[in-house]
């Protein structure tokens, strides 16, 4: 919503330039375009209010998708200033569509967790918890969150036999929170979004497949400066301060 | 035709090309070269095979459910009737989305049967059983419509011929009834099982995905254009095929 | 007594006292509204009486507290569309009660071949409805409906929806299948009446106004529809010897039996009617129209049926004053 009245803003801030255009004399806000994953949503919105505030006539537009997606829209020319992603892999396609402006700034991580409905109905403690009589639901091996399921699962030796394999992890999520799964694993950040619905589990073997967040210009920004200084930012204190409250891990 | 304006056909060119020209474009996208390496691998075989299986289910069910409810709602004049025809229709104008939240709420594991199912062991989550449910849920109104049509067209005359020639109400429903409205029974089941097919919101959000348990084609489809977009449109190629097969045998059925 | 049909339905005012004799055909006539279908409907089940009762053969079919579903009631009806199964044959069609009642297919199939040979239909046997010239069809509800072997049988008009050519044919047949059959048959037509009917009920109004052998009714109407379903006119008047002496003041000659001073309804045929320069019935035309080889006059309440050169002769058109007449040995009189 917040977003959207920031673009209906600046859209009418256009219009208005526009319209007094021989007059001259008001101030048009410069848009950033920040294209971020989406499990980033709440931290990033939070820095881009900061954003605001520090720099006058800036207004940052997000838009918050599946990484892969992203890097699909900004290769079909969506006009994006700053990319962030989920993974190292979406990363390097960015790259190898020579779209990169600078190298990418790792700047945060995010471990795989167990989540539980309140309350831990089935008695869950730790991954090898998981692999008798419990509805598990994990993440398909063919998105990310599935890929690092798998690492996990092979790291601890365990042959888990989930129960579905979802699409994203937001689904996982669900799954749990409304009691259908006994547990599922997500990333420790989607445990801390999910409030008091769901409970978290940490477990050892979530260490063996760290995911690491990159950020980096888009080569083709109109706004390379303005868009470096929001990456400063995500890579600054203040940004990791603001990651490692919403339970992202450093880089 | 004569009556009509010559205009009219610009936009109405424009229609038919809006429908085709995605068709034709994702034909136009399918690597030919793997098309039946992708189409018969494992997961994709699997896929195919759960919607076939879940899809006649789902028809099946809608037949036993729905045609008893069509003629309740061509014939009966109580009271309600009108309020029950809206009901009917409801799965038609929901998002899949919401009748999977729906859904849910009712035969999930806290759900309002679902909670006594389990306590008789009946676990419908994450089963077959779901997505039979879920495409039932989102299919049934096609049948019901369509078989409520032709009934209402037939009429009640040769129902009350058949009861004055001495046949009992189960006799004049089997022997004169049904087979009146068989076309519109077919191609109401084509569509439904078509519907049930193409269903996928209500499946993603209640019944889970499981390769060869829960994870139909669509879903499938969905899935690998995260890691495989070239297996999708195989994949979204030959659903398109199986949609056009179910179209030209309902209006076949429809247009003896 | 077979059917005995007393019974009303507040709702369409329709209250009627019916009854017909084991074998019998009644004639069931009146305008429209007046409860033929009404009628129909309370005897094959398909209206619940208010008030009253049904009864068939002794047995209670409707009354406050009984309710026979009509597949029950052994009433059969045939209407003039012939409401063949479109999906099976027309043996399939002839079956079809046999197999309701239970018969096994074998003797289904035998006894639906005997009924189509009955009505010269054995030829047809393997086709379909859609095939059936109109005729044809009628023929196979009829063979359908006799081999539901109905306690009662309900004729619709069934003539109605056929060609000239083809009815009088069917007309015949119904005739024999109804000789000893007991059966209710409603009609606009004078023909189906006369051919198939031993006694005539004339409803009006939701109500019967007279009830009585074929020839008795057609040949002393109580009532304006039965003069003009007969096809004659009738004046009400009072007998004094010689004349009926209409409210009118004017009078006519009639044959009548009746002692001087009765009340009296007067029958004449269109035909019997000519023009008269002196006396007679004073009338003015308000419509003519061709009638066989003669010119039809209607008048305010009577008709006369004239030569079209008497029409000619006179610049007969709407509107035109006219005296009508009739010889004294042309009119019936009878007590109303």
């Amino acid at each position: 919503m917040r977003r959207m009245l920031r673009s209906a803003a600046a859209a009418a801030a256009i219009t208005l330039t526009a319209v007094s255009c021989g007059s001259g004399g008001t101030a048009e806000p410069t848009i950033l375009q920040v294209f971020a994953a989406a499990s980033l949503q709440e931290p990033f919105e939070e820095l881009g209010e900061q954003f605001e505030a520090e720099h006058e006539d800036v207004a940052v537009e997000f838009t918050f998708a599946g990484s892969s997606t992203l890097v699909e829209q900004i290769q079909q020319g969506a006009p994006a200033d700053v990319f962030a992603s989920a993974d190292e892999k979406n990363m390097d396609k960015l790259a190898e569509a020579g779209l990169e402006a600078a190298e990418p700034v790792d700047f945060a991580s995010n471990t795989l967790m167990i989540a539980v409905p309140a309350g831990n109905p089935a008695g869950i403690t730790d991954l090898a918890s998981l692999t008798g009589g419990v509805n598990l639901v994990v993440c398909a091996p063919e998105v990310p969150c599935g890929a690092a399921t798998t690492t996990v699962q092979e790291a601890a030796g365990l042959e888990l036999s989930p129960v579905s394999e979802e699409q994203s992890v937001t689904d996982v999520l669900n799954k749990v929170t409304s009691g259908e799964a006994d547990a599922g694993l997500v990333y420790v950040t989607d445990v801390a979004k999910a409030g008091d619905a769901a409970e978290g589990i940490e477990f050892p073997e979530s260490q063996e497949a760290v995911n690491t967040y990159p950020i980096t210009t888009v080569d083709g920004s109109t706004n390379p400066e303005l868009g470096q200084e929001f990456v400063d930012l995500v890579t600054g204190e203040e940004g990791q301060q603001v990651l490692a409250e919403h339970g992202f891990g450093g880089a | 035709m004569r009556t009509l304006p010559r205009w009219i056909l610009l936009p109405a060119g424009l229609g038919a090309l809006f429908v085709i020209l995605p068709l034709i474009a994702m034909a136009a996208r399918v690597e030919w070269s793997g098309f039946w390496g992708l189409l018969t691998s494992e997961s994709s075989l699997a896929a195919l095979r759960l919607s076939v299986q879940t899809s006649l289910t789902s028809a099946a069910a809608c037949a036993v459910l729905g045609v008893p409810m069509a003629l309740l709602l061509a014939r009966s004049d109580a009271r309600g009737m009108a309020l029950m025809r809206s009901l009917v229709l409801i799965p038609l104008v929901l998002p899949p989305v919401v009748g999977g939240i729906a859904l849910l709420y009712t035969v999930g594991r806290q759900g309002l049967l679902g909670r006594h199912l389990e306590v008789l062991g009946i676990h419908i989550a994450f089963s077959t059983t779901a997505v039979v449910i879920a495409q039932t849920f989102v299919a049934l109104p096609f049948l019901v419509l369509s078989l409520e049509g032709a009934l209402r067209t037939a009429g009640t005359r040769y129902e009350e011929a058949a009861a004055s020639l001495g046949a009992r109400p189960s006799r004049v429903l089997t022997r004169v009834t049904l087979p009146l409205v068989l076309p519109a029974l077919m191609s109401g089941l084509v569509l439904s099982f078509a519907r049930a097919l193409g269903e996928f919101g209500a499946t993603i959000t209640f019944a889970g995905s499981l390769q060869g348990t829960t994870r139909t084609l669509p879903l499938e489809i969905y899935l690998q254009r995260e890691s495989d977009p070239e297996a999708a449109v195989a994949l979204s190629f030959v659903l398109m095929l199986v949609a056009i097969v179910v179209i030209a045998l309902a209006h076949r059925r429809r247009s003896p | 007594m077979s059917l005995v049909l007393r019974a009303a339905v507040a709702e369409r005012d329709v209250e009627l006292d019916l009854e017909v004799a084991p074998g019998e055909t009644l004639a069931l006539v009146g305008p429209n509204g007046a409860g033929k279908s009404t009628a129909l409907s309370l005897i094959a089940g398909a209206l619940r009486p208010s008030s009253g009762s049904v009864e068939l053969d002794g047995r209670v079919l409707a009354d406050a507290r009984t309710w026979v579903p009509p597949h029950d009631r052994r009433v059969t009806t045939l209407s003039q569309d012939p409401v063949l199964f479109p999906h099976l044959t027309a043996l399939g069609n002839v079956m079809f009660p046999l197999l309701a009642r239970g018969a096994p297919r074998r003797e289904a199939r035998r006894r639906a071949h005997a009924h189509l040979a009955e009505l010269g239909l054995s030829a047809l046997a393997a086709r379909r409805p859609s095939q059936l010239s109109g005729g044809q069809a009628q023929r196979v509800a009829i063979a359908r409906a006799l081999a539901a072997e109905p306690r009662l049988l309900l004729l619709d008009e069934p003539m109605a929806a056929l060609d000239v050519d083809v009815a009088p044919a069917l007309r015949e047949q119904l005739r024999g299948f109804l000789a000893e059959r007991t059966a209710i048959v409603v009609t606009h037509d004078l023909l189906d009446a006369l051919a198939l009917a031993d006694r005539i009920a004339v409803l009006e109004g939701g109500r019967g106004v007279g009830i009585g052998p074929t020839a008795e009714v057609l040949t002393r109407p109580r009532s304006p529809f039965a003069a003009r379903f007969a096809g004659l006119n009738l004046v009400a008047g009072r007998w004094d010897g010689a004349q009926v002496r209409l409210e009118d003041g004017s009078s006519l000659s009639a044959l009548c039996e009746e002692s001087p001073g009765t009340q009296v309804l007067a029958a004449f045929r269109p035909a019997a009617v000519h023009l008269v320069e002196e006396g007679g019935l004073r009338r003015t035309v308000r419509a003519l129209a061709p009638r066989g080889d003669l010119v039809r006059a209607v008048t305010e309440d009577l008709a006369a049926d004239l030569p079209p050169q008497e029409v000619a002769r006179r610049h007969l058109v709407p509107g035109s004053a006219v005296r009508l007449a009739v010889a004294g040995e042309d009119v019936t009189a009878y007590e109303a």
